[in-house]
């Protein structure tokens, strides 16, 4: 709400889910429209009464360059899914608690929900799917599906790209909130696991199930 | 969410002075708390100055031996600096407390230190808040106030300051680097960061407009046994009901911070005096002027229990939030 303006009071946080996707698929809507109101614009900040600002961003994704003109609302996670029509990676909560927007960016998972599209220029963003397709499944996708590590699959992308820059995680040696020893490297045990998971909500309840898809694929890197 | 304009800043200095010069300008580092407000539009800029990409993501050894921490240094990397969990375990358990493996990838130090309350009222934009909209009522005082703050408190606002980071921070010694429009570098003791909630709780630090964190300093490292200890409804992704960070040396004195206790990690160098005579005697120095609510009056007995858990602790016996050092 505008401080300045005590009527305008439409996104409180006891918002319903619905009204949440309605709100956000008008921002993609006003993104689509700024987009082709302004395709000859330049590549810097443009700012009119009518038109909303929009900037132009280039990135890597799934390996492919991808160039954008994005009104600068734009999240990562409504460029990826409304502009770019990747829809693996979800809309959950859309304020960086559930986790079902994760994806890799330059390496490292992120809530692609709460990151500006035009904050990534020149970096390389990777989705669920550039992670594996249908025929050549990444071996965390196998096995989540021989695991059962999940019953309705909103969250799967999430959790998946989450676990997969988890593991690398702990490769390098970050320690987490349970780590006996600051200093040592971590072992993939499941007590760590649900620590460095924690970020990824599943409503289903399918947690045990996925902290043992992630333990056999940690097990077989490790 | 409002629109509004975006730069990336060229320099540092570019960018204090397109803050300054710009009415509504916000500066933007991870965007983990700014963008989650700018949904809700309880944060409304009307010009964003992205500061990452200035260089002000490292870490470096300072002359007087300590640490510079820059002030884009990403929460995952502070806590897994080698030198930081070597001398500075506090510090690394605080971090690896808060927040998720997500958002510690994006939050930064500087991010970190001004992040906003996390009062259920100060995000319900149907609700009075003075720290939202000045003047209209604090909700959260004869509210539910289970999670606010207890001391430090003021008619106007209770809320409570929801970093861990902080808190560690506080224990270290902390200082904050800045820089402003007109060049000037000032440092700033982290006590002294904060605004005292008072009538204006939509005041929060005593930055001025177009400031700039630039780094956080930490003092040389002074050994003893480093404890984060945090006490929240989940055992991973809350906020603190209570937290307490520690430094203990070998002779019984040491340093302690509260966390979820007030507007600002609370310490007090006084109550530290009475760290060998217990937990009790510390907690009613340190707590003294407090004024909880009927909801959160159990943060008292809380933070005492929580010191006491923290001062018998040893690293065999309290897996797995204590370190010791050398």
């Amino acid at each position: 709400m505008n401080p300045e303006n005590p009527t305008a009071s439409g996104a409180g946080i006891e918002m319903s889910r619905r009204q949440v996707l309605i709100g956000t698929a008008g921002t993609a809507v006003t993104a689509v429209l700024a987009k082709v109101e302004n395709a000859q614009a330049n590549t810097n900040t443009k700012s009119t009464a009518q038109t909303p600002p929009v900037s132009h961003v280039t990135f890597t994704l799934n390996g492919r360059r991808v160039a954008l003109d994005v009104d600068n609302r734009t999240t990562l996670l409504d460029a990826l899914r409304e502009r770019l029509h990747l829809t693996g990676s979800k809309k959950g909560c859309d304020h960086g608690q559930c986790g079902a927007c994760t994806v890799i960016v330059e390496e490292r998972r992120i809530n692609s929900c709460l990151t500006l599209a035009v904050m990534h220029e020149g970096d390389s963003i990777t989705t669920i799917e550039g992670l594996g397709t249908p025929c050549t499944l990444h071996p965390l996708q196998s096995a989540f599906i021989k695991h059962d590590g999940y019953q309705c699959g909103y969250c799967t992308p999430g959790q998946i790209c989450s676990a997969v820059a988890m593991l690398d995680e702990i490769k390098a040696g970050i320690p987490s909130h349970v780590s006996d020893d600051l200093i040592a490297k971590s072992p993939v045990s499941a007590v760590e696991i649900r620590e460095r998971m924690s970020g990824n909500i599943c409503r289903c309840g399918a947690y045990s199930n996925i902290v043992e898809a992630i333990q056999e694929i940690a097990g077989g890197e490790a | 969410m409002k629109s509004f304009t975006y730069e990336r800043a060229s320099s540092l200095q570019q960018a204090v002075n397109a803050c300054a010069s710009r009415e509504g300008a916000r500066f933007i580092a991870g965007g983990t708390n700014l963008l989650d407000l700018m949904k809700l539009e309880i944060e409304t800029p009307q010009h964003l100055i992205d500061v990452n990409g200035l260089g002000l993501d490292k870490i470096t050894a300072t002359k007087e031996g300590g640490l510079r921490i820059g002030a884009m240094v990403r929460n995952t990397d502070l806590a897994a600096a080698p030198q930081v969990r070597r001398d500075y375990a506090v510090l690394s358990r605080a971090l690896l407390a808060g927040a998720s493996g997500q958002l510690r990838n994006k939050a930064t130090t500087a991010g970190n230190l001004l992040q906003r309350t996390r009062c259920a009222y100060f995000y319900d934009t149907n609700q009075p808040c003075n720290k939202r909209r000045p003047g209209t009522g604090c909700s959260a005082i004869g509210g539910a106030s289970r999670q606010q703050a207890v001391i430090g408190v003021s008619d106007a606002c209770i809320a409570s300051h929801p970093s861990d980071m902080a808190v560690a921070m506080r224990a270290l010694g902390a200082k904050i680097e800045t820089l402003n429009p007109d060049g000037h570098v000032r440092t700033i003791e982290i006590d002294d960061l904060y605004s005292a909630l008072g009538s204006t709780p939509h005041i929060e630090t005593i930055l001025s407009a177009g400031e700039l964190i630039t780094a956080v300093t930490l003092p040389k490292p002074i050994g003893g046994e480093h404890i984060y200890y945090k006490v929240r409804d989940r055992a991973s992704y809350a906020f603190a009901l209570v937290s307490v960070a520690a430094i203990v040396l070998p002779d019984g004195t040491g340093h302690i911070a509260l966390g979820g206790m007030s507007y600002k990690p609370w310490r007090s160098e006084a109550a530290e005096a009475y760290l060998p005579d217990g937990a009790k005697t510390v907690a009613t120095h340190l707590l003294a002027g407090a004024s909880p609510t009927a909801q959160n009056a159990f943060k008292i007995k809380l933070a005492e229990r929580t010191i006491g858990l923290v001062l018998s602790n040893s690293p065999s016996s309290q897996r797995p939030r204590t370190a010791a050092i050398d």
